[in-house]
């Protein structure tokens, strides 16, 4: 039975779209036929990351509309053969997506995929909503920041009482996603540690990814970082699914692997 | 110390990354505001190609690649064989 998880956040620009292609990307790694749906209708962006954006034809919208089948919107990924792509129309808005069109959309996916990742939109509106509604399983996605905490809490409560389960009294398992960790401040005392953001979001830790320059790196050439399996963050995010999998693994806090030019300098001379 | 530059030499990535950008908003622009036109284009040769073979939207498949200079679309439409048209005959 497949299992649909939605990676989502409220605040923008913490890294939703980065991970829904890293754990899509991983979960494919796995073995698991998966898909990435992107629901941010009027800013299509996963296709960027996830490298197939100049191989777009038809999109989630299109299929919704009856305008296209679901097997020609469906991009293969070039890397892996377990890996698809749903994109979303750039040029219509969000009302273009509706309760109706998104389940049966998500249904007919269902018999052929084993992973359903629906990378939502910022804020808290429709297009969220619905990338949200009918999950299984939630990644909540948050920087050590008071704005994304906040914003953090806020969706985990929508997240049990404005989707599918949790009308029907079901929980939805959700999961705490650190990213843009950056261990040298944490130590210096600038930034929330991991503990501080799990005491008060009090929910369980998938993954910790640090701040890297192969995230930017990654998003430069189109490719999800967890296939940059040297870099922490790649790991990083390869740990995370193993975890979504179901697999123990000790919770690394790797920093960026190599040191930057004034910590080599300070290095030497120190 | 003191060859610390303002502009780092680009490194790969960020070169891929202008390129990659320059090529899709370059069609993004050009496509402006307008409705896709795959769709109809897709629904109207379908119906060209109706006219004559029994052919239906999943026997379809449209591939688009956007290059710098020349993008190629590419329509494949499977058209049922002579056997299967038999046993559609013989229902």
């Amino acid at each position: 039975m497949a299992k649909i998880i939605v990676v989502t956040s409220g605040k923008g620009g913490v890294g939703k779209t980065t991970s829904s292609a890293a754990i899509g990307a991983g979960l494919a790694l796995r073995g698991y036929k998966t898909v990435v749906i992107d629901f941010d209708v009027g800013l299509r962006n996963l296709d960027m990351i996830m490298g197939c954006e100049r191989r777009v034809v038809f999109d989630f919208i299109n299929v919704i509309q009856g305008d296209a089948k679901l097997k020609q919107a469906l991009i293969k990924d070039k890397r892996l053969e377990n890996l698809f792509v749903l994109p979303t129309s750039q040029t219509r808005d969000k009302d273009a997506l509706t309760i109706e069109g998104v389940e049966q959309v998500l249904n007919e996916l269902k018999e052929e995929f084993d992973y359903i990742v629906c990378d939502s939109p910022a804020g808290i509106e429709r297009g969220a909503h619905l990338a949200m509604y009918f999950a299984d399983e939630a990644i909540v996605v948050t920087n050590p920041e008071v704005s994304s905490v906040r914003d953090s809490d806020r969706v985990l409560g929508l997240l049990q009482s404005k989707t599918r389960h949790a009308e029907e009294g079901v929980e939805v398992k959700t999961h705490l996603l650190l990213t843009r960790y950056d261990k040298e401040r944490v130590a210096r005392g600038e930034m929330l540690n991991v503990e501080d953001v799990l005491e008060i979001l009090a929910i369980p830790l998938i993954g910790i990814i640090p701040e890297s320059q192969t995230v930017l790196k990654a998003s430069n050439i189109g490719m999800p970082v967890v296939l940059d399996d040297k870099s922490a963050a790649g790991k990083a995010y390869e740990d995370a699914v193993a975890r979504l999998d179901g697999e123990e693994r000790d919770m690394r806090y790797e920093g960026e692997e190599k040191p930057g030019f004034f910590q080599r300098l300070l290095g030497k001379t120190g | 110390m003191f060859s610390f530059s303002l502009r780092p030499r680009r490194n790969k990535s960020a070169e891929t990354a202008k390129e990659r950008l320059q090529i899709l908003l370059a069609h993004e622009r050009a496509d402006g505001e307008s409705p896709d036109y795959l769709p109809m284009l897709q629904k109207e040769i379908l119906e060209v190609v109706q006219r004559h073979l029994s052919v239906s939207q999943d026997h379809v498949e449209v591939k688009i690649d956007r290059e710098k200079d020349i993008s190629a679309l590419e329509i494949n439409i499977e058209i049922p064989g002579p056997s299967s048209l038999k046993v559609k005959a013989g229902a």
